[in-house]
């Protein structure tokens, strides 16, 4: 007797996780194609928020485009705001005022904090752990407290311009940032114990979608996705900005490339922020915040190119001036677009739950992508 | 500001958590007893339901299954102001004192929804699906002794039934996870089945241990055979062990963190009621919240003596100690968070399985000693 057998198969199942999904943190779409729970293949699809912004831009004296950079990277509106006006700065030939220098820092490192914690609470909630959620969102409010007393506003700041910060700090801002910040690093070792320690958390995270050094260069991975695959490239150090060369901090990377990596980097940067921010409230000079720039701002023909570090990466402005009152191209460099990029990379082999996790490490803003 | 004050830091949470879930049992400690009431004035009426015992049997049903569904209503105030306390937040707070009744309005409010059915469902399964897990939860019920006189069906194989009923409800989730034609929702109830019939090897196994220990399948059985001392406490060694096993399967049998694959909101966005609206949500609701009672109720029973206690009444003990095993369920769900489906599996067949069965064999060796 002979025994045939013949092989099962059945189709696979395409599965469009998102531009409705709880977890696709925004409008992403991803097409995935399914064998059972396991991931065949993975197509992540953009623009369901493209506004066009780069080229509204084209339309509009220099000075006017800063309030769109907030709706790029919206969680981080300063750190789009930086990378706007750096790039008008340099094609103007602007020197920002030492005291405005110091308050973009500690604006940004505000801002990334707030960013971070975005980051920890959608993590954590994309892992089933909502509470979390909840207490990064607590920390939060206050941050957006602190912003709202600086800029009047809580999400989209627009105030850091192109010259300097148009302000200085409001009264007593600098005793309630220290009184936050010494209840806030109290708090991160807390949330960081409660997740870092969790056997659940660890076994979800640990050895889960690995991003090679080799693949993260050739991807063009930046910020802390880079840092979690073990190169420390940090625009702040590499090419540092305003007065970042002042400032003691450490750039924190690990080398296993993945998504535990990259949110321990996210943390370990919520301290170094910390410690940014502190040295900047005791080493800020008197003096001017905002450089005076003409009414009518033409800058000479030519290009300019900034380089940020926003809490998702390298964040970059690209300029040209026909000589004009507007830019005639202006060009955002989105790391969330090249750790998208990603995706397609990585996806293939992994289970449905695990989607969720990679996605939620690399922590995409679609605004950014989409612009 | 309130965010400030409710910081989950203080002691004073837990213990407020505490107090609330002891004057709860106390109200019902209260009411249950008997000398302090008028009960006689009732007993034209008992005698006219004990001669008639197919309207006897009707009646407790009808009690039974309103007692469930306002129980449930409760529990989930219950879990929502837990959830807001563990996560620095008040709850629900606006209808009625302390937002208690805030599950009777969302109820009214599922009950006047829409109904929806998704146009390339399966109509008649998807219609079908809720009650198909809605049932067995509410059998399940039948037989747990409340107290030595208040049990539905007082079946000498109340175990072998309390489990096998209470499987049959993967059925329901499969039905409506198919019917729905999501694909979220066929991905949920692919989960739910598998994770269920896994589960299902250990907890069968603990029961058989209690089940050997007692000499009996009868629950009623197994609770008086406590009298005096409680299982964990007799028998620690085999129990507590079997009762941190029972605990994880009980998670994973009723779906609840960090076992709730099947429903799990950031992969499958609901998994298989991710179609379902208004009232037919409801019943799924109610049928989780009834599982959750059921699956502390039976822990209650296997390991903590059931109704036997001091002072208090049998209902007010049995009621205690279900509640707190399904407060100490919400604790878990709302801190830890959500295992993959081949770690859950692997948790399962490569530790609880063995685990059971050397102590089901351990308990058979102590008994022939």
């Amino acid at each position: 007797m002979t025994l045939t057998t013949t092989e099962i198969t059945s189709p696979g199942m395409t599965l469009n996780m998102g531009p409705q999904h709880p977890s696709t943190h925004g409008v992403l779409r991803l097409v995935v194609e399914l064998d059972g729970e396991i991931i065949q293949s993975c197509r992540p699809v953009i623009g369901y928020l493209h506004r066009g912004l780069e080229k509204m831009m084209e339309a509009r004296p220099y000075r006017h485009n800063v309030p769109f950079t907030d709706r790029l990277d919206y969680l981080a509106s300063l750190n789009s705001n930086l990378a706007i006006a750096q790039a008008i700065e340099r094609i103007g030939n602007v020197t920002v005022p030492e005291r405005g220098q110091y308050l973009r820092v500690l604006l940004c490192e505000i801002n990334r904090l707030a960013s971070h914690l975005v980051f920890l609470g959608t993590f954590a909630t994309d892992l089933g752990a909502t509470t979390v959620f909840l207490y990064s969102f607590r920390e939060r409010e206050r941050i957006l407290d602190l912003l709202e007393a600086m800029t009047g506003a809580r999400l989209t700041y627009n105030w850091i311009r192109a010259g300097g910060v148009p302000t200085d700090l409001p009264e007593g801002f600098g005793e309630r940032l220290t009184a936050f910040l010494d209840e806030f690093q109290f708090a991160l070792d807390e949330y960081d114990r409660l997740l870092t320690g969790n056997r659940i958390f660890r076994a979800r995270c640990e050895g889960i979608g690995v991003i090679s050094r080799e693949m993260a260069v050739a991807y063009g991975a930046s910020g802390p996705v880079a840092r979690g695959s073990g190169i420390a490239y940090d625009i702040r150090k590499v090419a540092p900005y305003d007065v970042y060369d002042r400032m003691e901090f450490d750039v924190p990377v690990y080398t296993e490339g993945d998504c535990m990596a990259r949110y321990r980097v996210r943390v370990e940067e919520m301290r170094q922020s910390a410690r940014i921010i502190r040295q900047c409230l005791r080493e800020m000079p008197e003096g001017e915040t905002m450089a005076k720039l003409p009414k009518i701002f033409k800058p000479p023909p030519g290009e300019a190119y900034s380089r940020t570090e926003s809490p998702r990466g390298e964040l970059s402005c690209y300029l040209s001036s026909d000589g004009s009152m507007n830019p005639t191209r202006v060009h955002f460099r989105a790391p969330s677009f090249f750790h998208l990029g990603l995706l397609p990379a990585m996806l293939p082999g992994v289970k449905v739950a695990d989607v969720i996790a990679i996605l939620g490490s690399l922590d995409t803003v679609l605004g950014e992508v989409d612009r | 500001m309130s965010m400030q004050r409710l910081h989950p830091r203080s002691a004073s949470q837990a213990r407020e958590i505490l107090i609330g879930v002891v004057i709860a049992a106390l109200i019902l400690a209260a009411l249950s007893a008997t000398p302090l009431l008028p009960w006689h004035l009732l007993d034209p009426i008992r005698a006219y339901f004990y001669e008639r015992p197919l309207l006897n049997n009707l009646a407790k049903a009808v009690l039974l299954v309103s007692f469930m569904a306002v129980q449930c209503l409760f529990l989930i105030w219950m879990e929502r102001k837990f959830a807001g306390w563990l996560q620095a937040r008040l709850g629900p707070m606006h209808v009625g004192w302390k937002g208690v009744l805030q599950t009777f309005a969302d109820a009214i409010k599922l009950l006047l929804k829409e109904d929806i059915i998704p146009a390339l469902a399966d109509k008649p399964m998807f219609r079908l699906a809720p009650y198909l897990v809605f049932v067995p939860a509410m059998l399940t019920l039948m037989v747990l002794p409340f107290s030595p006189n208040l049990v539905g069906f007082d079946y000498h194989l109340g175990a072998l039934f309390a489990l096998s009923i209470s499987t049959t409800g993967a059925l329901g989730i499969l039905a409506a996870g198919w019917g729905a034609n999501n694909k979220y929702s066929v991905l949920g109830g692919m989960r739910a089945v598998a994770q269920l019939l896994s589960y299902e090897i250990p907890m069968i196994l603990i029961v058989l241990c209690v089940v050997t220990l007692k000499n009996t399948m009868s629950l009623t059985q197994i609770v008086e055979r406590q009298a005096g001392l409680w299982n964990i406490v007799a028998h620690p060694l085999l129990m507590i062990p079997g009762a941190l096993i029972f605990f994880s399967c009980a998670l994973a049998e009723v779906y609840r963190a960090p076992f709730d694959l099947p429903e799990a909101e950031s992969e499958l966005v609901s998994g298989f009621h991710t179609e379902y609206s208004g009232m037919r949500f409801a019943i799924f609701y109610i049928a989780e919240f009834a599982n959750n009672v059921f699956t502390a109720g039976f822990a209650a029973i296997l390991f903590f003596g059931g109704w036997h206690g001091p002072v208090l009444p049998p209902i007010a003990w049995f009621t205690l100690k279900t509640l707190l095993l399904i407060f100490l369920m919400m604790w878990v769900r709302w801190t830890l968070p959500r295992l993959r489906i081949d770690q859950m599996m692997s948790f399962c067949w490569k530790l609880l399985v063995p685990a059971s069965l050397i102590l089901f064999c351990l308990t058979a060796l102590s008994v022939v000693w």
